[in-house]
């Protein structure tokens, strides 16, 4: 193996040190982890705020059909569908991936392994670059003529393939553009996170010795590369369909719309366990710190967590129980999807034994990590009548669906961001947030999501549909507007108390109290580099000693026992 | 820095020679299976799948060689490989779970008028248009 | 750009080097890409009999020359990886200009053929057939056309005996590539 480059026994800070860096090149064109991590995470922040003002406009419709709404105007039936698309669309693939994966994961990864940096420092610059074309695509999408697209994140034809029945032709053709770079950045991103965490380990890091969270973050990178390719050729159909003119998708030329759908979902199940899994890992790691404990069994938590991502390719057609799949193979995917259950519900179990007898100190990340088990287990459980196809007849395309995937995604990217931030935000900018601003923000954003997504329960049950744009149309339901107001009313509750995390997220970055290398006095590696960490992150990178949940090891003085700290000669239990 | 290679580099270019040589060989008789196919059918074996077993299992002969030999797969670590199964399998999985729907037109209570119409309708052109003794253009450029 | 490889990359706590790692994990990705596009393909080929007279307009000639090429482009790159192993970075770099050779060579066969079909009206629009044979072709060439770019860049680098372990790794993408295509040739034009 010729290597040609230069290997250094030192971090690069010490050459870097002598390169006085532009803004170019320390912002911009930044190859080091953090900075793109930061690039993600405030575009991610960014799109949050898009993709939840999308919200209140359509929330608003649905409250008050027909007026005007304050700070948007009024809400044509073509724009709530556009809305509605694009607020889901944008939640997912650049809200909860890029915070949760790209962000998390570049910020993490080099340091909890005691690496200087990502193995492939320049594609993980290009993979954002891409993944930022790929934002203002989809922002562009909703302004060019002819509007965005409002054929719902999941795009079926014809309705998203014919121009004549979407009425948007450049709005497809570009939101479908958008979202195929998003997945080119995160194949790339994906590489990038699972050879660096399988090469660049600390000398002394074995396999059990990595932190949960990045375990997480790299099965989800496996489960994205493993799905994503038959929508990816779903995508280039699509596409053609499109703009070409092809019929992939239209029997009467030889195509069939089902093929989309399987092509989607087979992606699109996969996917939400994608999102989760990096969210349960940034909870296990706080919950760890927080009560003071290792984490319950974590080999079985780590193999629990493969088996769910394998299991997840088993389950994908329950989300066409109703659209005309043959009944035989709806019993099949019954069966996997009531199976794909038991082992999240462990995981849960898992946790709450790791948190059994700890000595639980609940500052603000901590709140955030268990009100995503109680909220998921909501939306968890909620699941099984979905996943059950009898029931599902009933409940699909409902509220009720609605409403149970809010239980589960708002938890992965919002309260799993939340949880993230509030715990790391020391670490990133060397500063503590502050306790009392960030707890009540924690208070009216729970209560809040509560508020808004209860009603949603109860209007699916009543049959409720999605995608409609004034349920005054429907005799049977217009006399439940009352919740439809009240659950609206509760989002603007919830938005309100976001500008309380902004305040507290910019003030703190300035003005907050120093943090310190450890504040939360916690094991792994992360934590031993100056906050923040420079480039390169530490002058002489660590080796690891131990695992990374080595908490109140009996014996020992302190409650923590940092994974690069040397054994001592003094046996420890 | 050849000395800590694994020694099936030692076996030097004329390796690589014969393994292409061989790849030639399976191809043009890849090539000659649906020419020979239908003087070799005997019973239940009829000529079309003498030609899949030609084409196909010749494919994944060449890509077997390929993979092990010029991608050095026989000498690499096992994890790579079976990485790569399990990508082919999580193909064979979407296969199995979606051509229920697609490849059939018909199941348990349902039929996918559309397609059989579709299929009735380009069958009839052909035959008619070999009735006449020409080739079927097959240019189905239905519009919506 | 002061760039200096991360210490990271020279790390490989697995024993596989970073860069191959990283191309299998590519070639991985690329295996559910077209597994599902030719799965897709095969669905609608079993399910739909009128395609076997469409896909009889194929011309095998050009399928199997072009097949040779690849194949002969294939022996060129592991012959530049064996190069590249004893040090001689010319010789590969010289080997690996070949192969992309064969790359140019399979686009204009291409081209040629594809000329040819569109003359005699078999358009993508056709039937679903031609949808899929120039989807899936064509996505194909995309690689090759790619695969030559990144090909030409690490020749220049492994010329001057820079970089050389990365011979290896461009050789195993685009043998990859080819056997996309040694499936795609049953799969088009002999499957009648």
């Amino acid at each position: 193996m010729a290597e040609a480059g230069t290997v250094e026994t030192h971090g690069a800070d010490a050459h870097d040190a002598h390169h006085e860096q532009s803004f170019w090149s320390k912002y911009i064109f930044s190859t080091d982890h953090k900075m793109i991590a930061m690039q993600y995470m405030f575009t991610g922040i960014v799109m949050a705020l898009i993709g939840g003002y999308m919200s209140y406009a359509f929330r608003m419709q649905l409250a008050f059909p027909g007026e005007t709404v304050p700070g948007y105007g009024m809400v044509s039936q073509g724009e709530y569908n556009a809305l509605v698309t694009n607020h889901g669309t944008i939640m997912i693939f650049w809200v909860a991936m890029p915070m949760l994966i790209a962000a998390f994961g570049n910020y993490l990864i080099p340091l909890m392994i005691g690496a200087d940096d990502m193995v492939f420092p320049r594609i993980n610059r290009l993979s954002y670059q891409i993944f930022l074309i790929s934002a203002v695509v989809l922002i562009a999408s909703l302004f060019v003529p002819g509007g965005g697209f409002g054929g719902a994140w999941t795009a079926y034809p014809p309705l998203s393939s014919s121009a004549e029945y979407s009425l948007t032709p450049l709005g497809s053709t570009l939101w479908l553009v958008a979202v195929a770079l998003e997945f080119v950045a995160f194949l790339l991103g994906g590489i990038n996170f699972i050879t660096t965490l399988m090469n660049a380990r600390a000398p002394g890091m074995k396999m059990h010795d990595i932190p949960m969270v990045l375990w997480m973050i790299v099965i989800a990178s496996i489960l994205f590369m493993a799905s994503v390719g038959p929508l990816i050729a779903g995508a280039v159909m699509l596409f053609m369909d499109q703009v070409v003119g092809t019929g992939y998708f239209d029997p009467g030329r030889g195509g069939d719309p089902i093929l989309w759908q399987h092509l989607f979902w087979f992606f699109g199940h996969p996917e939400v366990y994608v999102v989760l899994l990096p969210a349960m890992g940034i909870v296990a790691d706080i919950i760890c710190t927080f009560s003071r404990k290792k984490l319950f069994n974590y080999k079985l938590i780590l193999y629990t967590a493969f088996a769910t991502g394998i299991i997840s390719f088993f389950v994908w057609a329950h989300h066409q129980f109703v659209a005309g799949i043959d009944p035989r193979m709806a019993n099949v995917f019954t069966i996997t999807t009531l199976i794909i259950s038991i082992p999240i519900a462990e995981m849960i179990f898992l946790y709450i034994a790791t948190l059994y007898g700890g000595s639980i100190r609940l500052a603000t990340p901590m709140l955030w990590a268990l009100s995503f088990i109680a909220e998921f287990l909501i939306g968890g459980i909620t699941g099984i009548f979905l996943g059950a196809s009898g029931s599902d007849i009933y409940f699909h395309d409902t509220y009720f669906v609605l409403a149970h995937f809010h239980y589960t995604f708002f938890p992965i990217a919002i309260i799993g961001f939340f949880a993230g931030i509030t715990y790391w935000f020391p670490k990133m900018f060397g500063k503590m947030m502050n306790e009392t601003l960030g707890k009540i923000h924690f208070w009216g954003t729970i209560i809040g999501f509560n508020a808004i997504f209860i009603p949603l329960f109860i209007l699916g049950t009543a049959g409720q549909h999605r995608r409609i744009y004034n349920y005054q149309n429907f005799p049977d339901l217009a006399g439940l507007q009352d919740l439809r107001v009240f659950a609206t009313a509760a989002l603007l509750v919830m938005l309100v108390f976001q500008a309380v995390f902004l305040f507290n997220f910019v003030y703190s970055m300035f003005k907050g109290k120093p943090a310190g290398k450890n504040p939360w006095k916690a094991n792994t590696l992360e934590w031993t580099a100056e906050s923040p960490p420079p480039h390169g992150n530490w002058p002489e990178l660590p080796n690891c000693y131990r695992g990374p949940y080595e908490y109140s090891v009996p014996g020992r003085e302190e409650d923590y026992w940092p994974q690069d700290v040397p054994p001592d000669t003094a046996p420890a239990e | 820095m050849a000395e800590h290679q694994d020694h099936a580099d030692d076996h030097g270019q004329a390796f690589y020679v014969k393994i292409w040589a061989i790849l030639l060989v399976l191809l043009i008789l890849s090539i000659l299976g649906p020419i020979v196919a239908p003087h070799m059918a005997f019973g239940f074996l009829e000529a079309w799948m003498i030609t899949m077993m030609t084409a196909f299992g010749i494919a994944v002969v060449k890509a077997y060689l390929v993979a092990a030999n010029f991608m050095h797969l026989n000498v690499e670590k096992k994890y790579i490989s079976y990485l790569l199964a399990t990508m082919l399998m999580l193909m064979l999985l979407f296969f199995a779970g979606t051509a229920p729907d697609v490849m059939e037109h018909k199941g348990q209570n349902w039929e996918n008028v559309a397609a059989e119409a579709e299929i009735e309708r380009a069958l009839e052109a052909q035959g008619a248009a070999d009735a006449h003794g020409e080739h079927a253009e097959g240019h189905e450029d239905a519009a919506h | 750009m002061s760039t200096t490889r991360p210490i990271a990359t020279t790390r490989s706590a697995t024993g596989i080097p970073t860069g191959k790692l990283a191309v299998w994990w590519v070639i991985g990705s690329e295996i559910v890409i077209f597994g599902g596009l030719l799965a897709s393909y095969i669905m609608h080929r079993l399910g739909h009999p009128e395609w076997a007279e469409y896909a009889s307009h194929t011309n095998t000639w050009f399928g199997g020359a072009n097949t040779f090429v690849l194949l002969t482009s294939s022996l060129f790159a592991v012959l530049a990886h064996h190069a590249a192993e004893h040090g001689d970075g010319k010789k590969a770099a010289k080997w690996l200009l070949g192969t992309c050779a064969g790359g140019l060579v399979f686009l204009c066969i291409k081209a040629v053929e594809w000329t040819g079909e569109i003359q005699h009206g078999y358009t993508i629009t056709a039937n679903g057939f031609w949808h899929f044979y120039y989807t899936a072709a064509g996505l194909h060439a995309l690689h090759v056309i790619a695969g030559c770019i990144i090909m030409l860049i690490i020749a220049r680098d492994a010329w001057k005996g820079k970089e050389l372990q990365r011979v290896e790794l461009i050789g195993i993408y685009w043998h990859f590539v080819d056997i996309i295509w040694i499936f795609l040739f049953p799969l088009l034009y002999i499957a009648k």
